[in-house]
């Protein structure tokens, strides 16, 4: 029995630590590189990823610092918008002058939309026509009359 | 919509659009009205004296108004910064100075710093004076603040009587505290 003890220690501490190791191997790692991406310099005004400054690897240094701690990727986010402020995510404010940053592509994807909504009927319209056979509208004479009767007679002395 | 519309209507939106981008860029730029008001002698109310923010050593909020009555010198600094680290042995001197005297305080303001390292700074240069968290940069952008470090000298009522937009120096601020003290 004395000699199994060791053994049994062993198989005792093992199957405590089972259930630690797999609630980290169950727990998504954040990954440094992925985080890096998605945030700012807060001091240089750029993103994080091609922020040349100490400010920046300060910035980097605090990131390492938080996944060693083993937390997860948004852990690290909520923590640097804790400590530096919104604009770590690089959301631009939704106040004052700052909303049209949000209402501008909004605008300008929807004004597009309507745009094709408009005009691309009338230009399958056109197309179908042309496949038809029946051309271009011909509602107005390209030529007029009187270049018609200056034309014909171009011709007529080209051939005479 | 007419074929002769589109031009048009694409014509007013680009306008539009430039439009826009001119008064945003006049909007956006600096406010150098707080220091021409000074430079020229006049004594304006800080702007964003009301707002409140969190304090360094998360003890509640507190803003500039809060020290009405009282001289106050407003500092804008960070641990990441170069001049701060300059200027923070003027900082501490004036505000032994005026904690000895009961005449006011200095209140620092943090500026995009990790909270941690702002109070290894405050322990390695042996700051007593309160400093806040201006995490939305709002008091900032009140102040017209365009880096750090950046220092303001408040009289009791609340008026900027110097400000500097850089690292300070001991005459500077002497005699910036001096000229709130003697501010009536």
């Amino acid at each position: 029995m004395r000699r199994l003890r060791p053994v049994l220690a062993l198989l005792a501490a093992l199957w405590l630590a089972a259930p630690t190791t797999s609630a980290l191997a169950a727990a998504p790692r954040a990954s440094f590189n992925d985080i890096e991406d998605e945030v700012m310099c807060v001091t240089c005004n750029v993103p994080l990823h091609i922020a040349v400054s100490a400010q920046a690897d300060e910035e980097r240094t605090e990131i390492k610092r938080l996944i060693a701690q083993g937390l997860t990727k948004q852990q690290v986010l909520d923590q640097l918008v804790a400590d530096l402020g919104p604009r770590v995510l690089g959301d631009p404010p939704s106040d004052g002058f700052n909303v049209t940053t949000w209402l501008v592509p909004v605008g300008a994807i929807g004004g597009v939309a309507l745009l094709l909504v408009l005009t691309l009927p009338r230009w399958r319209r056109r197309s179908e026509d042309d496949h038809d056979g029946r051309g271009p509208s011909t509602d107005e004479p390209s030529v007029s009359p009187a270049d018609m009767r200056r034309l014909d007679e171009d011709l007529a002395a080209t051939e005479g | 919509m007419k074929r002769s519309a589109v031009p048009s209507v694409a014509l007013v939106v680009a306008a539009a659009l430039v439009a826009l981008l001119v008064y945003g860029v006049a909007i956006k730029g600096t406010d150098t009205t707080l220091d021409e008001a000074v430079s020229k002698g006049r004594r304006p109310a800080a702007p964003g004296a009301t707002l409140k923010l969190p304090r360094l050593d998360g003890t509640g909020q507190t803003s500039i108004a809060d020290y009405r009555g009282k001289v106050l010198v407003v500092n804008i600094w960070a641990s990441w910064c170069g001049p701060c680290e300059d200027e923070a042995p003027t900082l501490q001197r004036a505000q032994a100075k005026l904690e000895a005297d009961g005449t006011g305080t200095i209140l620092g303001v943090t500026n995009t710093d990790i909270p941690r390292k702002s109070v290894a700074f405050e322990r390695k240069y042996g700051f007593t004076f309160p400093s806040v968290r201006d995490l939305d940069v709002k008091l900032y952008r009140a102040l017209g603040s365009t880096g750090v470090p950046e220092t303001l000298v408040l009289d009791a009522k609340g008026r900027v009587v110097a400000l500097s937009r850089g690292q300070i120096s001991d005459t500077f601020l002497d005699r910036a505290i001096a000229r709130a003290k003697a501010s009536t």
